[in-house]
């Protein structure tokens, strides 16, 4: 029980320290991005499901609801997560474009020949 | 009325679902949380039944739809999902990128199938969704890692679009 | 019970680390969709964070919290994206 949950917990902390330090490495908004959304969406999933295993786990084993409460909220807060980080991530990036910030090195921008607006 | 229905019962699902403590019903409920569950999801559902449902479409309340959806999320989208970050893990580390925008044209002509696939774009391998065409639904995106100029559907995001056609058109 | 209750504490702690790496960022960024990406990491820093030490102290309140605060960074971070848009805009 305890290696579980601390192999999840190392899997999620890797993760998470990996999009802070992306975020610092990486040259512009966009790859910023890249590092940031994916890196930390990942690492909180496996940080929260670590906390919703230990809740089950408690719940079954001592029989008090306030283990089972705790995994059920979890489990609300890792839908928000999951649906609010890309939608943050893409209107980011757009408003990034528009307001005519360019990715750095790159060696094809679409977006900019065919300018919507 | 569909949309009245649908609206009461997941306010009243969400409501049961944040104030489970102890009490009567299965343990985790007593009777008066039950009974403002009821009173708060009517006003609820009365107030904001438009708002669900604006283009009168109701193909996605059927069940097998979500279960399809459920078997994309554990299945193909886990997967893909460590496959980008162990990428994204390689580029921190060695810092080699290869940054572009590019154009793809899915073909999709829902507004959910859309926000399905730009969501999975953005949390697999090395893509991120910038901006939309809303005239013909062309996605644009950021490739960290151009290998060719012209890309197929397939270099970009796999299998995803017949997943987004299947699940939500 | 009391080793368990270690077990939360380290990661939480590691986490407030990572939001101080993620906090050069925001105050160096060159431009100002550089700190919006610092400010959104960080959010979602603090949400698994709090998570993290509601499951050390015991507490749900804390992530009743946590709900709150990650729907609201939500927002806070679509209406900065909407401001920077509209200001490139009108210039």
């Amino acid at each position: 029980m305890t290696v579980l949950l601390v192999i999840l917990l190392s899997i999620g902390i890797f993760f998470n320290g990996l999009g802070s330090i992306g975020l610092m490495r990486f040259p512009d908004v966009y790859t910023r991005l890249h590092a940031a959304t994916k890196c930390t969406t990942f690492g909180s999933i496996f940080t929260s499901l670590s906390v919703i295993v230990f809740g089950f786990y408690l719940w079954g084993a001592s029989g008090d609801s306030k283990y089972g409460v705790l995994a059920l909220h979890t489990i609300v807060a890792l839908i928000c997560i999951i649906i609010t980080n890309p939608t943050g991530a893409h209107a980011i990036a757009r408003a990034a474009h528009r307001s005519g910030v360019m990715p750095k090195q790159a060696v094809i921008d679409e977006l900019k020949e065919a300018n919507l607006k | 009325m569909v949309s009245f229905i649908v609206t009461f019962l997941l306010s009243f699902v969400a409501y049961l679902f944040l104030t489970a403590s102890q009490g009567e019903i299965l343990g985790l409920w007593s009777n008066y949380e039950i009974i403002a569950a009821l009173i708060i999801s009517l006003i609820v559902a009365a107030m904001a039944s438009r708002v669900l449902f604006q283009k009168k479409s109701y193909h996605l309340l059927n069940p097998l739809r979500w279960v399809i959806f459920l078997g994309y999320l554990v299945g193909p989208f886990f997967f893909a999902m460590a496959k980008a970050n162990i990428d994204v893990a390689y580029r921190v580390i060695t810092g080699k990128i290869n940054p572009g925008i590019v154009k793809i044209s899915p073909n999709l002509k829902n507004d959910a199938a859309i926000t399905l696939l730009a969501n999975s774009i953005t949390l697999t391998p090395g893509t991120l969704s910038v901006d939309i065409d809303e005239k013909n639904n062309d996605l644009y995106i950021h490739w960290i890692n151009v290998t060719n100029l012209k890309p197929t559907i397939e270099d970009i995001c796999g299998s995803f679009p017949i997943w987004a056609r299947r699940i939500a058109e | 019970m009391n080793q368990l209750l270690n077990i939360f504490l380290v990661p939480g702690v590691l986490l407030i680390l990572f939001m101080l790496i993620s906090l050069f960022r925001l105050i160096a960024g060159p431009t100002v969709p550089d700190r919006v990406v610092a400010l959104d990491t960080i959010n979602t820093l603090v949400v698994a964070g709090m998570i993290l030490f509601g499951a050390a102290f015991e507490e749900v309140i804390y992530i009743d919290v946590a709900i709150v605060y990650a729907l609201l960074s939500y927002i806070a971070t679509l209406y900065i994206a909407k401001y920077i848009e509209r200001r490139a805009k009108n210039r």
